[in-house]
């Protein structure tokens, strides 16, 4: 398969023949053995749309890649058990401790294995950066409105993704067995004995005993290098297949419909992009694993109950489940002598209901609009204001309780009172996502408004004509037709009237997202402003002589 | 009138969708395209050639670096640049290793990508799409297989056997509780009590020694452990993560809580390190407001009060470890913990 397709881009001469021929003969070979050629036909000369927002799914795909190589190679010398040792490695300050031998394999991967720092800093910034592209690829698909019909199924495969994500990063860093991974294994503890009725029980069954117990490394082990990593790769195989087979969106431009998709093929243009795009996004981890060390287990030492540190945070994607455990104030009550934890419940709470409104977004707003067409084209966000001040508000929740989960480094560098700040986030959670919904959808607004004005009245150039009747005009540049397109082409929606098929809820929940609307520009509209226009420029010919040039512009001639 | 305001009929309701007055704006089609240097100017062509081959050169140079850096720049063996086995060997080594390993896959990257920006087509091709589901013949294919294959399997004819079969695989999955339920053992009364017993010493945790009443000063913290407790012990991390305690010094004139002062000896009192919220040890004491501080959620106990839960997510005071002083002067546990250590749970307040 891949030799037919060298022979396309090999030179001219002889040589080039001969290739031809070897590719021949090889893809022949292929084509009857896998059937080569229709997959060549099929997928060689898909179309996908160029657009710098487009790479951050890449960028997760990437990472989870040299997360599997950096991984694979991990599991050569980590040893998944929790046997205690001395330590009598080269890291002096720890020569003759007590530890595991997880934590002692981990140190003579960091200290003593050729390379095996640069894999572990490469495994452990891969999963950073994995994360961090899994939330800004699904905040685009949100804010574009790439999840809407017939893509729903992709966000709840997308929307799983992220939550693996989650659980793979959490059992990996609590493989070390050091402190920060030691008390983090210790908050689970805490939390599941917090669940009515079955919380110890569960507990007990995940550590095979009490905290810590003995069994619990080497099951996280499996958990974190095969169950997971199948179930992600498994998904990522049926995105992709419903990448293809929904062939991908593309902004609004000219040219540009729900019934067709411009951009380039994927041979050879995408095979050469997106696949160097893999060798870029792999080197610039590999440039900070070799600069910016990560994860010094060796600082934090090997885990023991009794001890704990200052400033003991999660990875970054975990922080928001740690921050809603600060935030809430101490609630627990007993009922008939049961002991009910709200200070765990409610959070719990939180958590998945943040989560299932994002999952359930789709379906939420598709109920709303009642659209059932397919959507090919890209929403831009400030086109549909309800929808980007939900999403912003969602955020300022997430990034409230992560930065919660932050506040003893906050207090400490910046001197304040961590109580305070604890105080400031617990209202903050409450108040900022309604301010920052308002604030976004008013945004949202404007532009609309701004956008209708440049469609109707063209672009200012700043140049000001002052008519003999002391009128001063400003001379617009009209838009072409392909920039007016892009401000033209949305949809509207408008908020319906309850009866008719259409339930009272229904009705108020299209009146909240389509209340406040601009209307768009309508041809007739487009065309009044035109001859308003023409009159303008003629009052300004006159005036100028038909020469825009201003005094200093002419003087300078 | 179940109509769209668009005047069609949508299959599922009544749309929000605005009907575009005059049939809205035609799409203008694909702008005309701007060729790139590249394709207008045979030097800019050239010079964008040399640039990918030059990139993919510098691509080798970081594997030789990469392979080169195994044998000559090791933490623990060779190393040009540092001293054998010293930690700035091993910063060397990272160094080296990781640089030679990025440069040699970067530049693969950023030649391909050139390669793509410069040299290859950039014309827009367009592809047509196609509605997803299947036309209605393909539909009424469909649905007759699935009638027929019911049919044949007699399904709805055999609704003994179809019973039968949802109630064995509604069935089987209560299986997979067996095998769950040997994953560790029944909490039991583990939870409930420690390792601590009435006349064990208080010893400093990991060095081990008891502690005399006297040796404690004033506004001091100490963290200790049960004496007995030592590597040697069974469970023994298990045990520690439940007997951690820490003991403070306070003048008893501030004490608030009689109770608290009644369980200590002359102003010394001990506390559960495990803090009552999930868990983390409470490690932090501020000397001049008697609070402990739990780093891992800001719960704040008062020292003065019983331990009582001033600020944060914590909810029940730390359990205090009734103390007092032995013959040789020694501070001891008078028994164990009144109450369960650590976080809450349900079946807590049961005898056990």
């Amino acid at each position: 398969m891949t030799t037919t397709s060298d022979s396309r881009t090999t030179g001219t001469g002889e040589k080039n023949g001969r290739m031809m021929k070897l590719g021949a003969v090889g893809g022949d070979w292929l084509d009857q053995r896998v059937g080569g050629a229709g997959l060549v036909k099929f997928f060689a000369r898909k179309i996908f749309p160029d657009h710098w927002s487009f790479m951050f799914g890449e960028v997760a795909l990437y990472s989870f890649v040299i997360l599997l190589i950096s991984g694979t190679f991990l599991t050569m010398f980590f040893v998944p058990s929790m046997d205690e040792v001395v330590y009598d490695g080269p890291y002096e300050a720890l020569q003759g401790a007590e530890v595991s031998r997880a934590f002692a394999s981990t140190m003579y991967i960091s200290f003593e294995l050729r390379g095996g720092l640069l894999f572990r800093q490469m495994h452990h910034w891969a999963a950073l950066v994995f994360m961090v592209a899994i939330f800004v690829h699904m905040f685009r698909v949100f804010f574009t409105g790439a999840f809407r019909k017939p893509r729903e199924l992709n966000w709840l495969v997308g929307f799983s993704l992220m939550v693996l994500g989650m659980v793979a990063g959490f059992t990996g860093y609590s493989l070390p067995d050091d402190v920060l991974s030691g008390n983090g294994l210790r908050v689970i503890d805490g939390l599941m004995k917090a669940i009515p009725i079955i919380g110890t029980y569960l507990s007990m069954l995940l550590f095979g005993g009490e905290f810590p117990g003995t069994d619990i490394i080497p099951r996280l082990f499996t958990i974190h290098i095969l169950l997971v990593p199948a179930a992600i790769l498994g998904l990522i195989a049926i995105h992709l297949v419903m990448l293809v087979a929904h062939k991908h969106t593309h902004y609004p431009g000219p040219g540009r419909t729900d019934r067709n998709v411009v951009g380039f093929p994927l041979f050879p243009v995408y095979t050469a992009k997106a696949g160097g795009f893999f060798f870029l996004v792999f080197g610039i981890i590999t440039l900070i694993s070799a600069t910016t060390a990560i994860n010094a287990i060796w600082v934090y030492g090997p885990y023991d109950p009794s001890p704990v540190s200052a400033g003991s945070q999660p990875d970054w994607y975990m922080l928001w489940t740690d921050g809603g455990l600060r935030l809430m104030p101490g609630w627990e009550f007993t009922v008939f002598g049961y002991v009910i934890s709200l200070n765990m419940l409610i959070p719990f709470a939180v958590y998945g209901g943040l989560l299932a409104f994002l999952a359930l977004y789709p379906f939420l707003e598709a109920w709303v609009t009642g659209d059932d067409r397919e959507h090919h084209v890209l929403d831009l966000p400030y086109n549909t204001p309800v929808r980007t001040g939900i999403g912003v508000a969602w955020i300022s929740v997430y990034l409230i309780l992560a930065l919660g989960a932050t506040n003893d480094l906050i207090a400490l560098k910046l001197q304040l009172s961590i109580n305070d700040l604890t105080w400031l986030f617990r209202i903050g959670i409450f108040v900022a996502p309604v301010l920052l919904f308002w604030i976004t959808k008013r945004v949202c607004l404007s532009l609309q408004r701004q956008k209708r004005n440049t469609v109707l009245h063209g672009e200012e150039t700043s140049r000001v004509v002052r008519t003999e009747s002391g009128e001063m005009l400003e001379i617009h540049e009209p838009l072409n037709e392909y920039d007016r397109w892009v401000l033209v082409q949305h949809d509207d929606y408008r908020p319906l009237k309850a009866g008719n098929g259409v339930s009272s809820l229904r009705a108020k929940a299209t009146s909240f997202f389509f209340k406040d609307r601009i209307e768009p520009v309508t041809p007739t509209e487009l065309r009044e402003a035109m001859e308003h226009a023409g009159h303008e420029k003629h009052v300004i010919d006159e005036a100028t002589g038909g020469d825009y040039r201003i005094p200093a512009e002419k003087a300078h001639h | 009138m179940n109509q769209n305001l668009d005047g069609s009929f949508p299959a599922r309701g009544v749309s929000a969708i605005a009907p575009k007055e005059d049939g809205g704006f035609p799409n203008p089609g694909l702008p005309p395209h701007v060729h790139r240097q590249a394709d207008i100017d045979p030097k800019a062509e050239k010079r964008a050639e040399r640039i990918v081959a030059a990139m993919f050169g510098i691509s080798v140079i970081g594997t030789a670096i990469f392979i080169a850096s195994y044998f000559v720049v090791t933490p623990t063996g060779t190393n040009l640049f540092a001293e054998t086995g010293s930690t700035s060997a091993l910063w060397w080594s990272n160094l080296i290793t990781g640089l030679g390993l990025a440069i040699a896959v970067f530049f693969i990257g950023a030649a391909a990508v050139h390669w793509a920006k410069t040299l290859m087509p950039d014309e827009e091709m367009v592809e047509e799409r196609h509605e997803l589901k299947g036309s209605e013949e393909t539909r009424a294919a469909a649905v007759g297989i699935l009638t027929e294959g019911i049919q044949e399997a007699g399904i709805g004819r055999r609704p003994l056997i179809v019973t039968s079969m949802v109630a064995a695989l509604v069935a089987l999955p209560i299986a997979i509780l067996a095998p769950l339920s040997t994953l560790g053992p029944l909490p039991g009364n583990k939870l409930h009590h420690t390792f601590w017993r009435a006349g064990m010493r208080l010893a400093r945790d990991h060095d081990g020694t008891p502690i005399r009443a006297a040796d404690v000063a004033m506004n001091s913290i100490f963290h200790v452990m049960p004496e007995e407790l030592t590597h040697e012990t069974p469970h023994y991390l298990e045990e520690r993560a439940k007997a951690a305690t820490v003991i403070v010094r306070i003048d008893p004139a501030l004490g608030q809580n009689e109770e608290s002062l009644a369980n200590g000896y002359e102003g010394i009192l001990a506390f559960s390190k495990i803090c009552t919220h999930v868990g983390c040890p409470v490690a932090l004491y501020e000397q001049q407001t008697h609070h402990m501080l739990c780093p891992c959620h800001q719960s704040t106990f008062d020292v003065t009060d019983g331990a009582k839960v001033i600020f944060g997510p914590a909810h029940r005071p730390l359990p205090q470890l009734p103390i007092e002083v032995d013959a040789e002067g020694y501070l001891v546990a008078t028994g164990d913990f009144p109450e369960p250590i650590g976080p809450s749970f349900w079946e807590m307040y049961k005898e056990k």
